[in-house]
């Protein structure tokens, strides 16, 4: 132990004195430092297995400070958050089906957006909370906290009875788009029917990617994050302003066209207890209400196709109902060639890929990446079995994702041969925010309202009555 | 129409019984999960500055204005050096305390002469963190030296956003979440020269209380690092297998 002391004692006090020679050093900084390194190495080492016999200076009167970081905070706001969303939901559900009112439903978004958007920084997030959720379900050693979880199952219970109303005016992602959605066109259906996929196969990648560890995508490409906190990436920005700008002729896109967690509130908005209704009586059918929502969520009333279709209309959904495995066995096989492309979010597999290109010639540069590895000394066939073994991995995980996409086209293309008989105008359950826009267009809301009289035994609008379609030959 | 009507009992019984369940397994594993949070406390993200390689990115691509990762200081470590490579640049042809010649672009090294004693100057290199917006050019300097500045995230800056966009840009996943009790991870060497301190101050504490609660704290501080350290060590030798 003495002796350790003392060799320590006489490193530390050479490295000393040689650094104190500060105009040899000035002079030569470069090669200077270059001699130090080995010195420091040997320095290094030798610390590392006499721990506690260095000498740490002494001083007349001077107290040495110690710095440290802060530590973290985790007080009452999360509960604040979650006791905030619980009355948002119940409040916007109030508004969409008892009390009817647009003015409210609007009220109540500017106010989640000013709080739960701009003030907390969008972090109050059931979208995000999936990926978190995902992870601690396949994840026995990360620790949720019960206020994500809580976050994550609120908005699904209140769907489950009351329709979509967290995306009508809780969600701040929701509410920005609301507020800019003044110029409305109507999207084709099939443009709308497709990129309606969208959301399916964005939800399927983020439990993906969060089941295996490797990154949380949905926060990664948040577009209105860093608008909300006024600061952030710029290409971020960049999408947020463009989806804003489109937002103001195409109604919600992010909610339609890419919110994974939309996906799973319109599955469950489907068997939705209570749902916002046009009428708030009986529907005249008159059709007002059509062009009023600019989210393409208001199904006009269909019948069954006359008998001569029948026949045919029950081979496509035969057809369609075979097609389902085909599609799904289809996208296996396309998921396991996207193996590959899939598994390059892992940072080891494009670490190994980077140095396999470098010590092949194929590119001059080396990257931050590549340089830190090379410095740690690790052996690259450890890094190479690492990243062999990621991507096998991801071979199964990418005849899942294309299995999963396969399975939502087929349930898509089959819900799309079903012919439902519609007599009203009614809310697609699935695909309707409870924004309320439509309420007002109703002539039985004004009716309801007392504005009007009775007008549903005055006016005969609908021209083409069901039973005329019935009739025809 | 009672044909109509009996369909429409059953369809809604249907709906009724779907959403039950729907309703049940939703709270149901809602109330799973929130159980498990007692299996660990509230993840921070904290870097570690072992693996950091100072390469820029806290300083770029923090979603804060001014990174919530910023620069500290082992002090036990520093101070002997009368030109600090953490402090002025590298290579520059003449060095003085000028502020063309400081490594730091914002200025937040502060640097005050504190004692010299046998011919040996010391000095105290302060970082002023209102300034310092993570950059890592003086701990890139300071690395050659002994390591002593090192990069930490400030946890009342940090967001703690879910998906920490330093993380995704740093070379050498430097970045992870961390229990909330640990907040900081001290660099090896760090840690190290801290014990030691910790050691020598109870030594030569006597009966100075205060000076013995100081001496506590320390080695508290740096016992906490050990403990952490440790345990991921053998989480890190648990998982190897199972993921080959």
């Amino acid at each position: 132990m003495v002796s350790a002391r003392c060799s320590v004692g006489a490193i530390v006090s050479g490295w000393h004195r040689v650094r104190s020679g500060g105009q040899a050093f000035a002079a030569a900084p470069r090669s200077f430092s270059v001699l130090l390194i080995p010195f420091a190495c040997l320095a290094f080492a030798t610390m590392a297995n006499a721990a506690d016999v260095i000498p740490v200076p002494e001083f007349t009167d001077h107290e040495v400070p110690i710095s440290m970081p802060a530590a973290g905070d985790h007080s009452g706001w999360e509960w604040l958050n979650v006791g905030l969303l619980v009355v948002a939901l119940s409040l916007a559900s109030y508004f969409a089906l008892v009390n009817r009112s647009r003015r409210g439903l609007f009220l109540l978004a500017v106010a989640s957006l000013a709080w739960f958007g701009f003030i907390r920084g969008g972090c109050i997030c059931p979208i995000g909370a999936t990926q978190n959720v995902t992870l601690a379900i396949f994840d026995g050693t990360y620790a949720i906290p019960w206020t994500v979880v809580a976050i994550f199952v609120l908005p699904l219970v209140y769907t489950l009875f009351f329709g979509r109303t967290f995306c009508s005016s809780v969600c701040p992602l929701g509410a920005i788009q609301e507020i800019v959605a003044v110029r409305p066109v109507r999207v084709p259906s099939w443009v709308d029917h497709t990129l309606g996929l969208v959301p399916y196969l964005y939800l399927g990648l983020a439990v993906l990617y969060a089941a295996t560890g490797t990154a949380f995508i949905i926060c990664r490409y948040d577009p209105f994050v860093s608008m909300f906190r006024l600061s952030g990436n710029v290409n971020m920005l960049v999408f947020g302003g463009a989806l804003l700008v489109l937002g103001v002729f195409v109604g919600r896109p992010y909610c339609r066209y890419l919110c994974p967690y939309g996906a799973i509130l319109g599955v469950l908005s489907k068997g939705s207890k209570w749902h916002a209704k046009i009428a708030p009586e009986k529907c005249i059918t008159c059709h007002l209400c059509e062009n009023s929502c600019p989210y393409g969520a208001i199904s006009a009333p269909s019948s069954p196709p006359p008998k001569s279709e029948r026949a045919a209309a029950r081979r496509q959904l035969a057809q369609m109902i075979v097609l389902a495995p085909v599609l799904i066995l289809l996208g296996l096989f396309v998921g396991r060639l996207l193996a590959t492309p899939l598994s390059k979010l892992d940072p080891d597999v494009r670490l190994a890929e980077r140095i396999i290109l470098e010590d092949s010639g194929d590119v001059e540069d080396t990257t931050d990446a590549s340089d830190a590895f090379r410095n740690t000394g690790q052996p690259k066939a450890e890094l190479f079995a690492s990243a062999l073994s990621i991507q096998q991995r991801f071979k199964t995980l990418g005849m899942l994702i294309g299995g999963w996409f396969g399975f939502v086209i087929a349930v898509k293309l089959i819900s799309l041969s079903l012919k439902r008989k519609r007599t009203d105008y009614q809310p697609d359950p699935s695909r309707c925010v409870s924004c309320a826009r439509c309420y007002w267009y109703c002539p039985g809301e004004q009716v309801r309202l007392g504005i009007i009289g009775d007008v549903s035994e005055l006016v005969e609008l609908n021209v083409e009555k069901p039973t005329a379609l019935e009739t025809t030959p | 129409m009672p044909l109509e009507e009996k369909q429409q009992d059953r369809r809604e019984f249907i709906t009724d019984a779907v959403r039950t369940t729907g309703v049940v397994a939703v709270v149901g594993s809602g109330g799973f999960l929130a159980g498990r949070r007692t299996e660990g406390e509230p993840m921070v993200w904290q870097l570690d500055p072992d693996k950091c390689t100072a390469c820029g990115n806290c300083a770029t691509y923090c979603v804060l204005d001014v990174s919530a990762v910023k620069c500290f200081n082992a002090f036990d470590m520093c101070g002997f050096c009368d030109i600090c490579t953490g402090y002025f640049e590298m290579d520059y042809k003449s060095l003085d305390t000028a502020a063309e010649n400081q490594a730091c672009p914002t200025g937040a090294i502060l640097r005050e002469f504190v004692e010299e004693k046998s011919g040996q100057r010391y000095y105290e290199y302060t970082i002023d963190e209102p300034l310092c917006i993570g950059c890592g050019k003086c701990v890139e300097g300071c690395a050659l030296m002994n390591g002593s500045l090192y990069l930490q995230v400030e946890h009342d800056r940090c967001l703690d956003c879910n998906e920490c966009a330093i993380a995704t840009a740093c070379p050498t996943e430097a970045f992870y979440r961390v229990p909330a009790s640990q907040a900081e991870i001290l660099k090896r060497r760090a840690a190290t020269v801290l014990n030691a301190r910790g050691k020598q101050m109870e030594r030569v504490a006597g009966d100075d209380e205060s000076k013995r609660r100081e001496a506590d704290a320390l080695l508290a501080r740096t016992a906490k690092q050990r403990d952490w350290r440790e345990k991921q060590a053998l989480e890190d030798a648990n998982r190897r297998p199972s993921d080959g």
